[in-house]
């Protein structure tokens, strides 16, 4: 099962706006708890009310700061969960056949009776998206809520995943990007989706949508063309009130 | 990456009775009776010594016998079914050897490429690995199986060859390190290609727990490049060059030969610590690291 | 292998309860899934948003997600708690509810009929207000506020005499319009989800963001421009941006003349007693120069055209409009963008692009809605007229002592745009609008063992209402409105414990408290606040004897009490978020909602309004007994269902009336929550198109707002540019009338209380500059609600610790590295915490994440937990009282106005330090409650 399938009939993924994500942790939470109820084994906790928590997440986010030469510095809220790669790595190393690509939709996954805890799977995924359940010791990872998307338990609009479902601001979006017409597809044509470490290799299905350019990138604006708008109608009151007069006189009705 | 006993352990004791089986495969030493029986036995313990370490590093080794079914695409489990062949292969061999004594010079010979395939596969775990540019690269294989050949000379008294080999090793060693130390850098790896975000340089400013996870804690281990350089030197210097200069220059006769193992068995486990905890994985970049 | 066969439709809970969150104030719907254990009771599996909900329409932050967790966490209280050993010791003793409920009686029976006043009944967080302050009244002790002193007073006081309404639960950007936003010092704000899916709006459609914050994270991450802008100066940049609009002529004179008082004539003679009052007519309706006409008219006559310009002589006194004393004002070249640059820290070229941008997008980008309205002079229009400009603000602005001129500024600037209830721009959520002049004023006239003679909260509109005794002393034990701050209209909860602790007016027996971590992070100077709550007179009794409180976790405050109520979690119990208190409407829609119990308590807890139902009957209070002395509401469901507050109208608007039709108005139902219950929590109904927008003015709305019982009579208004109770406090401080401020407040009040907005320096500037180089703030995680949050498994993973953020300027000075320790001081202590680098971010301020730090052995947390060694509270660094003046005379550290707690005043310097073992100050261990694991 460890070979990929050459072709998936739909490519379902994942569009991360880094525009409009406000890095609240919604989705990382809401994913913990949908995983912790459905697919496979609980995500567990160690020491969970202790000195040293830890537990699996599926879905993390991370803040960077870039310094631009010229502008000020920015921050970017950047979640990151399983990006469903065509070649994806992970499922090619892994020994036992519990980690495959679905050929119906791409959908990366693991198949927890089948997984030893090797940990092999995660070394390969360049992007931290695969996490050893500390408790239950099979490998965790993002879903893509397969759970969710196909169930019939749930209304239409609901069949999607928790963390797009949840997305406070709806920096988050879902579908098959085998379809060009899709929203993902049109989203990554129009705002220039990319690929998270292209190098690797691994071709991502996820794509990212950068940050739209800022407008104080320049640190003094150019306002040539603006200025005339605000030019001052007179330095005093009285001079603006004369002007205000005349205004209002010259207006209909007046 | 987070250097775990049980793999550092596995992957040295292995490497070296996969090495020693290689040369009794082949008849070397050429020796028979209950003296071959010690040989084997001794490689067989640490082949199987090592495996046994590495199931430790098992969620569920109770499923260990799945991992026989993926020698199509998975190294892993290329190594598990070569290790069991060859082991099956030479046990066969060392039955008729010790026990009829009748050396299948045929079977030996497979069985000794068996094992050298198994030390191969077990490099290939790790060079196959983009993730870590340190080892996705041909002087991992070339390192492991050297290294495992040199030692398999060492314990199969072939001296001068082990001498040898070891100073080979040492040579490959040095460049490994020399390559590798840039390895990452060079192949374009950096937190903005991760991010996909080219307007600047950038740094992490907040991770996304405080609290720690498995990626930090298996992925994300750093050495300072300090001590990483002097246990560098002391692990070429007991694993390989001091055995090495031994091997060529000193008459090794049965008793010098337990020192030359000890040392570098210590040099090699040290190595193997490097191994694991110098290499940086690309996951780093996203938690701030390698940066 | 083949691929394994996957089960992609299981179950997903065995049912769905529909409840209202409360893992913050912000009050989303929640969809909590449930499944049946092997006993067969319930237990919460997942919870999703409400996708029919008006506030978060489906969404769900990580608190409301990881709520989970908090039904289930260690830290909840188990049993009523009497205290046994000494305050803080943590010795308590469990008792049953009879015991706990006869002692409070014990305890507060002899109080009400002596002395009420002596009861102090403060209650935090409470999102149930208009109920616990009927109980506060019903007892007659004047003593009665919930938080909003210490959050964001400034914010709701500046706009409700200014325009009827302020932000958050008042009222919203229109996202689906708005073309420039423009948002000024939040990092979260209550209407948490709401923003972010506003935000999530603009960004789809490409709208611009602009955020003004010191802090380049979260929302102002994504801004499309940053404002880096110096704490506590954004008033200026906000008249800076007024003079270059009103310079230019960049406003919307229509607007002004017909909504708002700038056309009001004041009166201009400083020798008349009227000075600086609006000119009235007889019935008191302000007066406008009709420009037609040239005569003053009243200012609501259908064809009235008021004159922005003319002057009106009358008996020899000048009365000039509004607009000539904002021109006088506001065109003066000390708010031109040069002037103030350096101070604000924007460049003057900066300053001037952003008053273009917003110019240009207000009017030249305006846009018409073809919808017809009639205005409340009976005039009909044709069009909806929008300025899509729209405004946001918080704490950023709010929480400095000179945060209600500052929010002011900003609504003033909102108005001459002509961007406040016109579409793209800022709209009111029902029930407000609502002036001033339509809420309640304080009461605190108090009778022994009687009620209060009305409700305690309030917005004054003179020195006649302020809570003063005959000698002009303060009556409430907060102080407030006294001439300290005299629109204290949310009270002051956070000078209780100092001024009780002092006998400051006077000494009080019990302190009453719901909700609010006193001994911790709702505290500036907690250590103090600890010592006041510990110490002890000659006697070797309690300073402040006796102290109740109710909370349903371990917080560190549970320590210091000597009476424990322990509630249960949020969804354990009956709520109701009320139209009478702080409702969830969104602009288009009048809605509340509802809590119930969707699993059951399995401890021995009780919701604390279903206490308060039974301890006021046992005490007698009127409203909470029937007429045979028997108690009226068995518990809170009951009083929520039958309840009336003025005929027709009840806590809950919804499913009203026996059937279940009414909207607004109606008879109680008894089966109004089963209602609510089948609805999915709330109840909604939709604001009629023609009423969209101009509500103040516009009949359409104000027929609908009467309908719903909102108001019970249309009651049009114009905006406040010139807010005349200012200007009533103002003229008593120069020495007008017959209720006087004291000598020492003159000045302060002079300055402080001026009708038109003005900026002043805020008092934390006041210290050394040398000494304290910085300045120090904190912002709300999102992820993390105050102290809250850390007791919950999964969000303590998010944030378990914080550290201090420096600039790099104060980074390289230094010389820190990662993982550096640096010593914090302010004039008022110092602390010791872990610091780390952030380069956008303004380069005089260092910051923190707010309310991380933990003590101690509290919230059932190992003591090594990180949130008690790593993790800190910049509170220690923070005063209730600012430095001596050189009169010796100490002002409480808040805006005068008000009393708003000036939390961003702060100014620190920092110095790098070897690493502690652990966080400084530290604080002996909680002991266990016996709650914890
Ligand atoms: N440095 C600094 N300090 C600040 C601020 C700041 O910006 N900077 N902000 C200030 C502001 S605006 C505010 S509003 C305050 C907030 O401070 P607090 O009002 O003290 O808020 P919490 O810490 O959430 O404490 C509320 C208490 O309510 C308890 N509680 C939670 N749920 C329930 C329940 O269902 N029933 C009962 N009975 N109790 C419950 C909690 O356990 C906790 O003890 O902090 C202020 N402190
Ligand atoms: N997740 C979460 N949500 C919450 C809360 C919580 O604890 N957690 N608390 C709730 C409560 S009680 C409240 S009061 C609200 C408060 O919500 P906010 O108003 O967002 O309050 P703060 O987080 O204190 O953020 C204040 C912001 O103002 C900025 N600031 C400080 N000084 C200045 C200044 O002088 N000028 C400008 N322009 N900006 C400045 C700070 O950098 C910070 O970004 O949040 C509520 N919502
Ligand atoms: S929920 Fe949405 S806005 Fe929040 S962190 Fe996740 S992607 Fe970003
Ligand atoms: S992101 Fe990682 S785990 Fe997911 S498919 Fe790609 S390589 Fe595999
Ligand atoms: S951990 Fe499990 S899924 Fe991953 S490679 Fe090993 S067996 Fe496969
Ligand atoms: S798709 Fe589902 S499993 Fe994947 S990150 Fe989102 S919520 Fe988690
Ligand atoms: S914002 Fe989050 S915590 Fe607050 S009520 Fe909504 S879902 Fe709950
Ligand atoms: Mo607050």
């Amino acid at each position: 099962m460890t070979q990929l399938p050459a072709l998936t009939d739909k490519k379902l993924g994942l569009v991360i706006d880094l525009d409009t994500c406000v890095g609240c942790h919604a989705c990382v939470v809401s994913c913990k708890g949908w995983n912790t109820e459905n697919y496979g084994a609980p995500l567990s906790d160690q020491d969970a009310y202790g000195a040293d928590p830890s537990g699996t997440f599926l879905n993390r986010v991370h803040s960077y700061e870039i310094t631009p030469k010229d502008a000020p510095a920015q921050v970017v809220h950047f979640p990151k969960s399983c990006l469903h790669c065509e070649d994806a790595p992970c499922v090619t190393v892994c020994p036992t056949g519990a980690s495959y690509k679905r050929v119906e939709d791409g959908i990366v996954l693991v198949n927890e009776d089948a997984c030893i805890g090797c940990g092999l799977c995660a070394w390969a995924c360049p992007y931290g998206a695969r996490e050893m359940d500390q408790e239950e010791k099979v490998m965790k990872k993002c879903t893509l809520c397969v759970d969710r998307i196909y169930n019939e338990n749930l209304p239409e609009e609901d069949r999607q995943p928790a963390c797009v479902r949840t997305c406070p601001a709806g920096a988050r979006h879902f579908g098959d990007f085998n379809d060009p017409a899709s929203n993902v597809s049109t989203l990554v044509a129009e705002r220039g989706g990319m690929d998270l470490m292209a190098e690797q290799g691994t071709k991502p299905v996820n794509k990212y949508l950068p940050p739209r350019p800022k407008t104080d990138a320049q640190p003094e604006p150019e306002i040539d063309i603006l200025a005339p708008l605000l030019a001052p109608i007179a330095s005093d009151s009285k001079g603006f009130l004369g002007w205000l007069d005349r205004t209002l006189d010259k207006l209909p009705g007046a | 990456m987070h250097p775990a006993p049980s793999i550092i352990v596995f992957t040295v004791l292995s490497g070296l009775g996969f090495g020693l089986l290689a040369f009794l495969g082949l008849n070397m030493p050429d020796v028979s009776g209950w003296v071959l029986f010690v040989f084997f036995a001794v490689g067989y313990g640490l082949a199987g010594a090592g495996l046994l370490a590495s199931t430790f590093h098992l969620g569920h080794p109770e499923r260990a016998m799945l991992a026989f079914t993926q020698w199509k695409t998975s190294w892993l489990s290329r190594e598990g079914i070569l290790s069991v062949a060859c082991l099956v292969v030479l046990g066969l061999y060392a039955l008729l050897a010790v026990f009829f004594d009748t050396k299948l010079g045929w079977l030996g010979a497979l069985g000794s490429v068996l094992a050298v395939a198994t030390v191969f596969a077990t490099s290939m775990i790790y060079g196959q690995l983009k993730t870590v540019p340190r080892w996705n690269h041909w002087t991992t294989p070339a390192l492991f199986l050297s290294l495992s050949i040199g030692g398999g000379a060492l314990l199969a008294s072939k001296s001068e060859f082990a001498g040898l080999v070891l100073l080979f090793a040492a040579a490959l060693q040095i460049y490994a390190y020399y390559d590798g130390d840039t390895r990452f850098k060079a192949r374009g790896h950096s937190l903005n290609s991760a991010t996909g975000l080219d307007t600047g340089p950038m740094r992490l400013f907040e991770a996304p727990h405080t609290g720690s996870n498995y990626l930090m804690k298996e992925m994300i281990h750093q050495i300072g490049r300090k001590h990483a350089q002097k246990l560098r030197l002391i692990g070429m210097g007991f694993g390989l060059i001091l055995p090495a200069i031994l091997l060529l220059f000193a008459h090794v006769g049965h008793v010098l030969v337990v020192p030359i193992i000890l040392s570098h068995l210590a040099g090699m486990f040290v190595l193997r610590w490097l191994f694991f905890a110098e290499a940086e994985h690309v996951v780093g970049l996203y938690y701030g690291k390698h940066g | 292998m083949a691929q394994p066969v996957l089960e992609t439709s299981p179950p997903v809970s065995d049912e769905v309860r529909k409840t209202t969150c409360y893992m913050c104030a912000c009050r989303c719907g929640i969809n909590v899934h449930l499944k049946k254990d092997a006993d067969g009771n319930n237990r919460v599996a997942y919870i999703e948003g409400n996708r029919d909900h008006p506030v978060n329409k489906g969404v769900l932050c990580a608190k409301g997600s990881a709520g989970i967790m908090q039904v289930t966490a260690p830290s909840r209280l188990k049993a009523p708690l009497k205290r046994v050993g000494e305050r803080g010791e943590g010795k308590f003793e469990e008792i049953s509810w009879d015991e706990a409920l006869d002692l409070a009686t014990e305890w507060l029976a002899p109080l009400r009929d002596k002395a009420p006043e002596k009861l102090a009944f403060f209650t935090g967080r409470d999102q149930s207000q208009s109920f616990t302050s009927l109980f506060a009244q019903a007892y007659g002790t004047p003593n009665y506020a919930a938080h909003g002193g210490f959050c964001s007073v400034n914010m709701a006081a500046a706009g409700i005499y200014t325009m009827g309404g302020a932000f958050w639960e008042f009222g919203q950007p229109d996202w689906d319009r708005t073309k420039l936003f423009m948002l000024f010092g939040v990092a979260e704000d209550h209407d948490s989800n709401p923003i972010k899916m506003g935000l999530g709006k603009l960004k789809e459609r490409g709208a611009k963001v602009i955020g003004v914050n010191p802090i380049r994270s979260g929302y102002n991450a994504i801004a499309d421009e940053w404002v880096g802008i110096t704490p506590g100066t954004d008033g200026l940049l906000i008249l800076s941006l007024v003079h270059l609009l009103m310079s230019a002529g960049k406003i919307d004179f229509d607007y002004l003349a017909n909504y708002t008082n700038a056309a009001c004539l004041v009166n201009s003679d400083p020798d008349s007693p009227d000075y600086g009052l609006i000119l009235k007519d007889d019935e008191g309706r302000a007066l406008v120069m009709d420009r037609a006409e040239k005569r003053p008219r009243c200012f609501d006559k259908p064809d009235v055209q008021p004159d922005l310009t003319a002057v009106w002589e009358n008996n020899g006194i000048t009365h000039k409009p509004v607009f000539h004393l904002m021109l006088d004002r506001y065109l003066d070249k000390k708010y031109a963008p040069e002037a103030i640059a350096d101070q604000v820290g924007i460049s003057a070229t900066r300053i001037r692009a952003i008053a273009a941008e917003i110019a240009r997008v207000a009017f030249d980008e305006a846009i018409e809605l073809d919808q017809p309205w009639t205005d409340f002079r009976g005039n009909k229009h044709d069009k909806m007229i929008g300025r899509p400009v729209a405004f946001h603000a918080m704490r950023g602005i709010s929480a400095h002592s000179n945060g209600f001129q500052t929010c002011r500024s900003l609504h003033m600037l909102q108005i001459i745009l002509g961007a406040v209830e016109t579409p793209g721009g800022f709209r009111f959520k029902p029930p407000y609008p609502k002036p001033a002049t339509a809420h309640p004023k304080p009461h605190s006239k108090v009778t022994p063992g009687a009620p209060l003679d009305g409700p305690h909260l309030g917005y004054p509109q003179g020195p006649g209402d302020l809570a003063l005794d005959a000698d002009g002393n303060p009556i409430r034990i907060d102080k407030a409105f006294s001439w300290e701050n005299p629109l204290s209209a949310h009270g002051m909860m956070h000078m209780v414990i100092a001024n009780a602790h002092a006998g400051d007016p006077y000494k009080i027996d019990t302190l009453f408290m719901y909700m609010a971590n006193m001994a911790w992070n709702s505290s500036m100077n907690t250590a103090g606040t600890i010592k006041m709550l510990t110490d002890k007179d000659e006697n070797g009794d309690y300073v402040i004897p006796r102290f109740i409180y109710s909370d349903a976790y371990s917080s560190e405050t549970v320590a210091y009490a000597d009476l424990i109520l322990p509630d249960t979690t949020y969804l354990e119990r009956h709520d109701c978020i009320s139209l009478l208190d702080r409702p969830i409407c969104e602009a288009d829609a009048v809605a509340d909602a509802i809590r119930w119990p969707v699993i059951e308590p399995d401890r021995n807890v009780r919701g604390f309004q279903s206490v308060l139902c039974e301890l006021g009957a046992r005490l007698n209070l009127p409203g909470f007994v029937d007429g045979e002395g028997n108690q009226k509401y068995a518990d809170y469901a009951d009083y929520i269902t039958n309840h009336i507050r003025r005929p027709g109208i009840g806590p809950l608007a919804g499913f009203r009336n026996a059937d279940g039709t009414g909207g607004g108005r109606g008879e109680a139902n008894p089966d109004q929550l089963d209602a609510y219950i089948e609805n999915g929590g709330f109840w909604m109904e939709h604001v009629p198109e023609e009423a969209s927008y101009y509500k103040p003015w516009n009949k359409g709305y104000q027929e609908w707002a009467v309908a719903k019982g909102f108001f019970d009579a249309e009651q049009p208004y114009l905006f406040q540019l010139y807010v005349e109770p200012l200007r009533r406090m103002q003229a008593a401080a120069e020495g007008v009338g017959e209720i006087q401020p004291p000598e020492h407040l003159r000045a302060r009040l002079r300055e402080a209380m001026d009708p038109l907005p003005i900026w002043t320096e805020p008092f934390g500037e006041q210290v050394s500059h040398e000494d304290y180089p910085l300045h120090a703030l904190t912002q709300r995680p999102m992820a993390m609600y105050h102290s809250w949050g850390s007791q919950n498994a999964w969000l303590r993973q998010i944030h378990g610790r914080n550290p201090m953020y420096v600039p790099t300027k104060v980074w390289e000075a230094n010389g820190f590295a990662e993982g550096d320790w640096a010593k914090v001081s302010s004039p008022h202590g110092s602390i010791t915490v872990p610091v780390a680098h952030m380069a956008a971010l303004n380069s005089e301020t260092i910051w923190t994440w707010n309310a991380i730090g933990k003590r101690k052995g509290a919230w059932a947390l190992d003591k090594d937990a990180p949130e008690a060694t790593k993790g800190f509270l910049l509170n220690h660094l923070i005063s209730d009282l600012l430095p001596p003046k050189e009169d010796g005379m100490r002002y409480s550290n808040s805006d005068p106005v008000t009393g708003q707690a000036a939390w961003f005043d702060l100014r620190v310097r920092v110095e790098k330090v070897s690493a502690p073992t652990e966080a400084q100050p530290s604080f002996p261990v909680l002991p266990d409650l016996g709650v914890g694991q």
